[in-house]
């Protein structure tokens, strides 16, 4: 009875400690991101600008809060990320990290998140294995995934009667992934997979894995790769005569960025899934010209800039519903999962208890030099994916958290 | 090594060999300035990209096509060059080599730190000129027309190179310069110079190779980045400073390169370098260089 007694007390002095500090107004916000490796214009210091707009539109700064943006360079090295954010856990305090494309990044990092119980808002990697197999109660996971992809292009080629695939895949958590995925999507709907090729991240020269997939004879050529390998993917492709010849290319992730820099002539006809595309609407279409006049390359926002606006959006409101900053990364993680996510860029979502974020995808088209009126008026929308079919099934998630 | 047909095998040869028409030409350029300067050309990835970024603004600011560039871009990276030549590298031409490696480096994170702040790293669209589109069906392989011109054209640079240095009277007052300033200048000749030209030149085929890279990949700031390595390995296994070395070390690499991209793709980033710990092991020099 005593010891019970003494447990109140203390359980009740935690939670003093825990109220007073509830109201701390320091906010330290680090993102972490690939500055100038081959994604460097998916996310990079665009990444740190979207956060930036999102800490300026939250208007906390004028309510007495004091929010701080740090931002490194991963170099798209697992080793290299762990160790920043070990540092800016230990070192810097910072309480939330941002962005972090790369799969093979994001995954390690989400090992250092949970162990320092810091917020963790993947907007930059793609891999589902972030909410299924390594899902943790610091995590949310936001724009995108493989098995979105798998499900919006991948879903689509194939019902358009691209029945036999070959894979050229980056060999890495993500290219894996993305395979993965949509090899289930693809074989799902009565299509077969021929074989894959797989090539090293980064690489210059692809034209030996295409000679292979040209080989194959497969319908459809999947890039289940992302940033500067896929852009010479698809220009190789083309040199190498593979649309010419009758197969069909599927790039599995392609951004806006890479659709702009390989040029409409190479890239129309193009098929893309994205979650967030400049040109939606009108707030879209507010945010980008804000984001482009701050870029020094003058470019519009990708889906992985438009997911560190959102998550820093959706990270703020919460802290100010919370009414401080109570360091504690868990804590904010499970108050965030019960406020609806909303914001001109995404709309209206939510956050699954595995932490994946739900809102509706688009499939895109990259339009036809003849059909463009600027120089990044570069697709049309083909469909819309809703919310529920756009993400995995809670019912299919993996996630250990789910089965307790 | 099973169920490999030799159609796919002969197709695997011929895209190495592509590959190794840059390996090639960027190793030559590397080779002349290091067999006659004792420069470590860092900054030789960063030229290359610059050649590729010239070819890129001159057709879509001066309406200059391909071919126009393949001239023109040439003289504009090497002009560059003698201007980092007369500028820097000049003054430390005393010193270890090791100052003219940090400086060479030290300018190659810079120019592709600028262009990279100005042009993100996605790069820009360069199209195959019209003249070279298409591909021919060889039996084994579509073989792009572009590709074919880009191996021919190599080996006739490459040859013409290795032939001015080795064998005409220019050549031989280069490479005597080299051995003895002293002497050479006592002759009348304006050694100075002629090692600006030099590095002037070795430069500007880096800034060819950009050219001829431009339609294969997308232009961007890190395209040499990501070669350059491999390059300084071709030169290292050819020996440094031998020119035909790192010729013919610069096709044969990307030849194992591209079978080994075939046969065990997991290996194909690091086989030259495998390659090139061998070969130190075994002949220090490099292939065909000569030991000092």
């Amino acid at each position: 009875m005593k010891i019970s007694v003494s447990m109140l007390a203390l359980t009740a002095a935690l939670g003093l400690a825990g109220a007073a500090r509830a109201d701390d107004k320091n906010v330290k916000l680090g993102v972490l991101t690939d500055m100038a490796g081959l994604y460097a214009d998916a996310g990079g210091k665009g990444s740190v600008v979207a956060a930036q707009m999102a800490v300026e539109d939250s208007g906390l700064a004028a309510k007495g809060w004091k929010i701080d943006i740090v931002s490194a360079d991963h170099q798209n090295k697992p080793d290299v990320g762990v160790n920043i954010s070990r540092q800016w856990a230990d070192q810097d305090k910072v309480d939330g990290i941002f962005d972090v494309l790369t799969s093979s990044v994001a995954l390690a990092v989400g090992g250092v998140a949970k162990d320092k119980n810091l917020v963790y808002m993947n907007s930059g990697a793609a891999a589902s294995d972030l909410t299924n197999s390594a899902c943790s109660p610091n995590l949310v996971h936001w724009t995108y995934d493989t098995y979105m992809l798998a499900n919006g292009t991948g879903k689509a080629v194939t019902k358009a009667g691209g029945d036999s695939w070959f894979f050229v895949t980056a060999d890495y958590a993500f290219g894996q992934a993305l395979e993965r995925d949509t090899t289930a999507v693809v074989v799902a709907n009565g299509g077969k997979v021929l074989g894959d090729a797989r090539h090293p991240l980064s690489s210059s020269d692809f034209s030996s894995y295409l000679l292979q997939a040209q080989a194959s004879k497969a319908k459809v050529i999947g890039l289940a790769n992302a940033g500067a390998d896929t852009t010479n993917s698809i220009k190789q492709a083309s040199e190498f005569g593979v649309t010419a010849g009758g197969q069909k290319l599927a790039a599995l992730l392609l951004f806006a960025s890479d659709v702009h820099a390989l040029g409409l002539k190479v890239a129309q006809g193009l098929q893309f899934t994205v979650s967030f595309y400049w040109d939606a609407n009108d707030g879209t279409r507010a945010f980008a010209k804000r984001f482009s006049d701050r870029m020094a390359n003058k470019q519009m926002p990708t889906m992985v800039q438009a997911g560190v606006y959102a998550s820093v959006n959706h990270y703020l409101k919460t802290l100010a519903a919370m009414g401080g900053n109570p360091h504690d990364g868990a804590k904010v993680v499970a108050r965030m999962k019960e406020i609806p996510t909303e914001d001109t860029l995404f709309g209206k979502g939510s956050i699954e208890p595995n932490g994946r974020v739900v809102h509706p995808a688009y499939l895109y088209q990259v339009k036809t030099p003849a059909e463009s009126k600027g120089d990044w008026d570069i697709a049309k929308l083909v469909a819309t994916i809703p919310a529920d079919e756009a993400f995995t099934p809670l019912a299919q998630s993996t996630c250990a958290m789910l089965k307790k | 090594m099973f169920g490999i047909s030799a159609p796919a095998l002969l197709a695997q040869l011929l895209v190495g060999l592509i590959n190794g028409s840059f390996y090639a030409l960027l190793s030559l350029g590397l080779a002349v300035i290091f067999g006659l300067l004792n420069v470590i050309n860092f900054a030789h990835g960063a030229l290359f990209m610059m050649g590729a970024f010239v070819a890129y603004f001159l057709l879509n600011l001066a309406g200059v096509g391909y071919w126009g560039a393949l001239v023109l871009a040439p003289i504009v990276v090497g002009a560059f060059g003698v201007l980092l030549e007369r500028t820097m590298l000049r003054r430390i031409a005393n010193l270890d080599h090791l100052y003219g490696l940090l400086l060479t480096f030290g300018l190659a994170l810079i120019i592709q730190g600028v262009f990279q702040n100005y042009f993100g790293s996605s790069g820009l669209p360069y199209a195959i000129p019209a003249e070279l589109q298409g591909a021919r069906n060889l039996g084994f392989m579509f073989l792009p027309n572009y590709r074919a011109w880009v191996v021919v054209f190599s080996i006739a640079v490459c040859f013409a190179t290795w032939f001015a240095i080795e064998k005409t009277q220019l050549g031989a007052l280069l490479r005597a310069a080299t051995e003895n300033p002293a002497l050479v200048r006592a002759f009348g000749v304006n050694v100075p110079r002629m090692i600006t030209l030099t590095y002037g030149f070795g430069v500007g085929l880096a800034g060819l190779a950009g050219v001829l890279a431009a339609p294969i990949n997308q232009v961007r700031p890190l395209m040499g980045a990501d070669l350059i390595i491999v390059v300084f390995a071709v030169v290292v296994i050819g020996g440094m400073g031998s020119i035909l070395g790192s010729i013919l070390t610069g096709f044969a690499l990307g030849v194992v390169e591209g079978l080994t991209k075939y046969f065990y793709p997991e290996a194909s980033n690091t086989v030259v370098f495998v390659i090139m710990a061998l070969v130190l092991m075994i002949k220090p020099a490099g292939l065909f260089g000569r030991t000092a």
